[in-house]
């Protein structure tokens, strides 16, 4: 599904890389939504070495707490919310990540290629 | 009910932990246990308000909110905990003097309590407004009331079995050792709260996290039961970044330049005990 501020944040991403000299442009996002307690998509490719930020909407009824120990992040994506998760430049590799409050279902990895 | 006990009890353990050293720490003061309860108390009142505004922090500083505030409540805990080990650098031998003296609590620390007990109540925040979460969200959704409550109950209560025996163990150390090994513990406590600070300052695009030192996950993994103690009590990491080590070396200087500054200011100008340890 299309993702409500894809649209609004491409826009912005060229405005930026058009305007700004090479250097200042904007970390690539990825949305990422949860339904049903499962991540979509559940694996995620990212390019190996580049910052990126991953947009996780939630779309049960119910808090998830999006998590990566390996990645050291953990952020609670409250209900019908989305949130946005920094990430720094990767080395190539599988990392995975689960959504805390149903560990055995909500389960996806960041291929970093 | 099992994932409720499961996801409890982590939370509970981290604050549970902190409470037995705090508790340990202030052994012989006057009103110790009130002022821990009041840390909990005021702890879990700030949960319930963070929870319920969760949305709006979440929304706060370009999506960030949750994350400075993550990293500012530690911070402002391993503020508290260093003042914490000053005072005692320059009070602590008093206080056991007078205690061994009268043989019972005493009153001269009113001070480190009112700060303990904020430590107490940041933990209980921190940790609890997760929990408040969670189970808000297996009580209105599949699980159902009963099945968040049973297992929230269950995870609280091994939570504090385990803060429990903690104190209960540390009680055991003769009390000429009680107070150098809680400020020990606190300073140990703090640097991983320093560290864990740095953590949620990268996830909030402040700063960077660093390289990985190195990956000791399959000796001994942070998320086993011993490594989430271990990272609690002394902030073990199975995959610790340079900032990270960076922020928590950082700490324990911090701590030990404070109690050195304590005490040479009140060598200065009261002639007091020179060393941290107290015999």
């Amino acid at each position: 599904m299309i993702h409500r501020f894809a649209l609004p944040l491409t826009l912005c991403a060229l405005l930026l890389g058009t305007a700004a000299p090479a250097g200042a442009e904007e970390p690539l996002t990825i949305p990422l939504s949860i339904k049903n307690h499962r991540f979509n998509p559940d694996r995620v490719e990212v390019p190996a070495g580049k910052p990126f930020v991953l947009i996780v909407k939630n779309e049960d009824a119910t808090p998830e707490e999006f998590e990566s120990k390996m990645l050291h992040r953990e952020k609670v994506i409250q209900g019908g919310k989305e949130a946005k998760i920094k990430f720094d430049a990767l080395k190539p590799g599988e990392y995975p990540f689960v959504g805390e409050f149903h560990e055995d279902q909500t389960k996806g990895v960041i291929v970093a290629k | 009910m099992i994932a409720a006990l499961v996801i409890v009890f982590r939370e509970v353990l981290e604050a549970a932990l902190v409470v037995g050293i705090v508790l340990a720490a202030t052994r012989g003061l006057a009103g110790a246990g009130r002022w821990v309860g009041v840390g909990i108390a005021g702890g879990l009142g700030g949960a319930t308000f963070v929870a319920l505004f969760a949305g709006s922090i979440a929304d706060a500083l370009e999506g960030y909110g949750q994350e400075v505030f993550n990293a500012g409540v530690l911070l402002l805990a391993v503020a508290m905990l260093t003042w914490h080990n000053a005072w005692m650098t320059t009070h602590g031998r008093q206080m056991a003097q007078e205690m061994r003296e009268v043989g019972q609590a005493v009153q001269s620390g009113q001070r480190p309590l009112a700060v303990l007990a904020l430590v107490v109540g940041l933990s209980v925040l921190r940790e609890g407004s997760e929990t408040v979460l969670f189970l808000y969200g297996l009580a209105t959704g599949e699980g159902g009331l009963s099945d968040a409550l049973t297992g929230g109950a269950l995870g609280l209560a091994i939570g504090f079995l385990a803060g429990s025996s903690l104190y209960l163990g540390l009680l055991r150390i003769p009390s000429r050792y009680l107070f150098s090994v809680t400020s020990w513990m606190i300073t140990l406590l703090a640097a991983g709260m320093a560290a864990q600070a740095i953590t949620f300052l990268s996830a909030a695009d402040l700063l960077s996290i660093g390289e990985v030192l190195w990956d000791s996950s399959t000796i001994l993994s942070q998320e086993s039961l011993p490594g989430r103690i271990l990272h609690t009590l002394i902030g073990y990491m199975d995959r610790p970044t340079s900032v990270q080590a960076a922020a928590y070396v950082a700490t324990l200087a911090l701590i030990y330049g404070a109690t050195l500054l304590a005490s040479t200011l009140s060598r200065d100008t009261r002639r007091a005990p020179v060393t941290v340890r107290r015999e």
